[in-house]
């Protein structure tokens, strides 16, 4: 019985990580402009895609060509902010939810047109199948993502905490005004943080392609996860959402293993309730 | 041309135009159908399109290579003075809605006979809601939520097996798998997604397993849209179930079944209830690793080993479109040769007078081009010979293993552990 629950704990920590990820790139749009951003979902499935296709088309491995993912969707999540974003910062919130809103159905959209609503996976990546450690199984591909998703996230980390750049993110985050008195530009800001949230989710699809079927919708499976998570640790928190992200994998799998799997959705969500009822700032965020 | 010649053509050419002028003068048989040609499931509605076609030409005009088949000799209906058949085509573009209002413009504007529709199951339940109001019989080939005949319904007639009868078939397979391959099954699991049709089966699943003395170790329902089916795989391997019995749509289907392989979980079998698993895309995605997964499904092709009927009609549908029946067309076809029947014995086109006939409708399996033992129509309108097959894949390909006496190939059991496959 305890390896079964040590396979489950290991199952729900390597799939918490994914969340994290994918919630890094969302509390990080989040925290330097107040923007909700519902179309992150889908920057996650423009990641998955971009890494089908090369490896479809140049057969090339997700494994390789994650850098070119995170470059493409950064330049992505640069240009929507250009086009779109950029042209309602100071509009009300509900306009702001409307058209990120806009952006995930279109996005959607696009993806069924140009690529077919069919499913597709990564039939043969470098990291596949899995092994016994010590009785416990391990799927390699998710193992690769969970390492992945670490390192995004320490990368991502030291960045913000490390660098200039970082520290006139994180000033722009804590006062936009401010921060262009001491010379800081927030446009660039701006752009700069949708561009690294767009490039965590594309790396998140990226390692989620090797073992995640791939379809236009995808992203709808995990935004819901995701928003939990970034509440959950904290708004603009990246230290959070990694600790969120671990915290509602593991309570998912394994509540899920323990009290039925028909409720472990819920088991997350009453959580999610009762953080925002006792904590509504999150873990790890500001009051 | 010498004068002779001439003088044969011009006689052939006047008895042409003869029988044409008299075709003209013919009863024309008017039948409403119902199908979903724009819309989500287009493609499907227009497989069964072609399929009607093609059994209406049959009738109307014969074919010569199907001499078993019923009214194969073509010039129409033998017993209405060979009246045609004349389809009257309607899109309910997937929309129960449109269902309903296009089945009552069929049946008062276009003066239709009877009505044959509507595959999707909600626009069946509506449009058939409109045929009995109006005292129309009501033909569907392809429905299969169980439901639809359990309204008591005097003017619906179902073809096609339901959703119970096919776990039903899940039981009888177990039971015929031990009198006849010597191979024992006692520790099941249900494993389905958590919808409207899920959740039904597992009902069915748990109540038939109480009742035939099987020992159910497990019932796990799922969300067909989550990110992980670790903690069901994980229960599943705890409750070490010999059959895991699964519903589930495609990308759940290909989740179960990597998960599985990752956690290491190896039932003696997986038996799985169609949709996901016969999604042309389940083999393409998973290549190796669907072998040996036993299905439910209602048709194949390689049943025409037993019934050369299947071959024959199959290949007069391939002739047209290009493409070989499905569990779909096969029933749509199916469908119009039953209604056909009922018209011709009824030998009137009197709504009341088809729907006696239908009522004592008794085709042989050997007359259809399905894997049935015939069609006959319980008082609920219910085709109580309906049944489904069962294939397995192997080498990715689909092979019907079940009923024993249609099966084209061995059954596989158990299916070899996933660190013992090559």
């Amino acid at each position: 019985m305890s390896e079964i629950l040590i396979q489950t704990l290991v199952s729900g920590l390597l799939i918490g990580l994914i969340y994290a990820l994918v919630a890094i790139g969302l509390t990080m749009i989040f925290g330097v402009m107040d923007i909700i951003n519902f179309s992150h979902g889908e920057f996650l499935m423009f990641g998955m895609y971009s890494s089908f296709w090369m490896y479809s088309l140049y057969a090339l491995d997700p494994m390789f060509t994650l850098p070119l993912t995170a470059l493409f969707l950064f330049a992505l999540g640069v240009v929507i902010y250009k086009l779109v974003i950029s042209k309602i910062t100071n509009a009300p919130m509900v306009s702001q939810i409307f058209t990120t809103f806009g952006l995930m159905l279109l996005f959607r959209g696009i993806a069924q047109f140009l690529w077919k609503p069919d499913f597709r996976t990564i039939e043969k990546s470098m990291v596949s199948g899995s092994f016994s450690l010590a009785g416990i199984q391990v799927g390699a591909p998710q193992l690769t993502a969970g390492i992945g998703a670490i390192l995004v996230t320490v990368g991502v980390y030291l960045f913000i905490t490390k660098t200039r750049l970082g520290a006139a993110l994180e000033a722009t985050a804590a006062d936009k005004e401010a921060a262009r008195l001491m010379g800081i530009d927030s446009q660039k800001m701006f752009a700069l943080a949708w561009g690294i949230g767009a490039a965590c989710a594309g790396v998140a699809g990226g390692l989620l392609s090797t073992f995640f079927p791939i379809f236009p919708d995808v992203g709808a499976n995990f935004i819901l996860i995701a928003f939990v998570v970034v509440n959950l640790g904290g708004f603009g928190s990246i230290v959070g959402a990694l600790i969120a992200g671990i915290l509602v994998g593991v309570i998912e799998v394994m509540g899920g293993f323990l009290l039925g799997p028909q409720y472990k959705l819920a088991i997350v969500l009453v959580l999610f309730l009762a953080v925002l009822m006792f904590r509504p700032q999150g873990l790890m965020g500001k009051a | 041309m010498s004068i002779k010649t001439m003088f044969t053509r011009l006689v052939q050419a006047g008895a042409a135009m003869a029988i044409s002028v008299s075709a003209y003068a013919q009863q024309e048989i008017r039948i409403g159908v119902i199908y979903p040609l724009t819309g989500a499931a287009a493609s499907s509605g227009a497989e069964m399109k072609s399929a009607l076609e093609l059994a209406a030409d049959i009738i109307n005009n014969g074919a010569k290579s199907v001499p078993a088949l019923p009214f194969s000799a073509g010039g129409g209906v033998p017993n209405l003075k060979g009246a045609k058949i004349k389809l009257v085509f309607a899109d309910h573009q997937g929309n129960p809605q449109v269902g309903a209002t296009e089945t009552e413009r069929l049946i008062t504007q276009e003066k239709v006979v009877a009505i044959v529709g509507a595959y999707s199951s909600n626009v069946t339940a509506t449009s058939s809601q409109v045929a009995e109001r109006y005292k129309i019989p009501y033909i569907n080939p392809e429905s299969s939520s169980a439901s639809l005949t359990q309204r008591n319904f005097k003017w619906f007639f179902r073809t096609t097996a339901h959703d119970d009868l096919f776990v039903h078939n899940f039981f009888d397979f177990f039971k015929e798998l031990e009198a006849k391959k010597g191979i024992k099954v006692k520790k099941l699991a249900a494993f389905n997604e958590n919808t409207l049709w899920g959740n039904e089966t597992t009902k069915l699943e748990v109540k038939l397993a109480g009742e035939k003395g099987y020992d159910l170790a497990k019932a796990i329902s799922y969300p067909a849209k989550g990110t992980q089916l670790t903690s069901e795989v994980q229960l599943l391997k705890a409750a070490a179930p010999q059959v895991v019995m699964q519903s589930s749509y495609l990308g759940d289907a290909i989740m179960a079944m990597k998960t599985y392989k990752e956690l290491g979980f190896s039932p003696d079998m997986i038996l799985a209830n169609n949709a996901g698993f016969t999604d042309t895309e389940f083999i393409r995605t998973l290549g190796k690793d669907a072998d040996y997964v036993i299905t439910r499904d209602v048709w194949a092709l390689d049943l025409a080993k037993n019934n050369p009927l299947i071959k024959q009609v199959n290949d007069l549908f391939f002739e047209r479109n290009k493409i070989n029946f499905t569990g779909n067309s096969s029933r749509t076809f199916t469908g119009l040769m039953t209604l056909v029947d009922a018209i011709n014995r009824a030998g009137s086109t009197e709504p009341e007078a088809i729907r006696k006939a239908l009522t004592e409708t008794d085709i042989p399996g050997q007359k259809i081009i399905m894997p049935w033992k015939g069609i006959k129509f319980d008082d609920k309108g219910q085709n109580i010979y309906g049944s489904g097959i069962l294939v397995q894949i192997i080498d990715g390909k689909y092979n019907t293993i079940w009923p024993f006496d249609l099966a084209t190939r061995d059954v596989v059991w158990p299916m070899p552990k996933w660190d013992q496959r090559k």
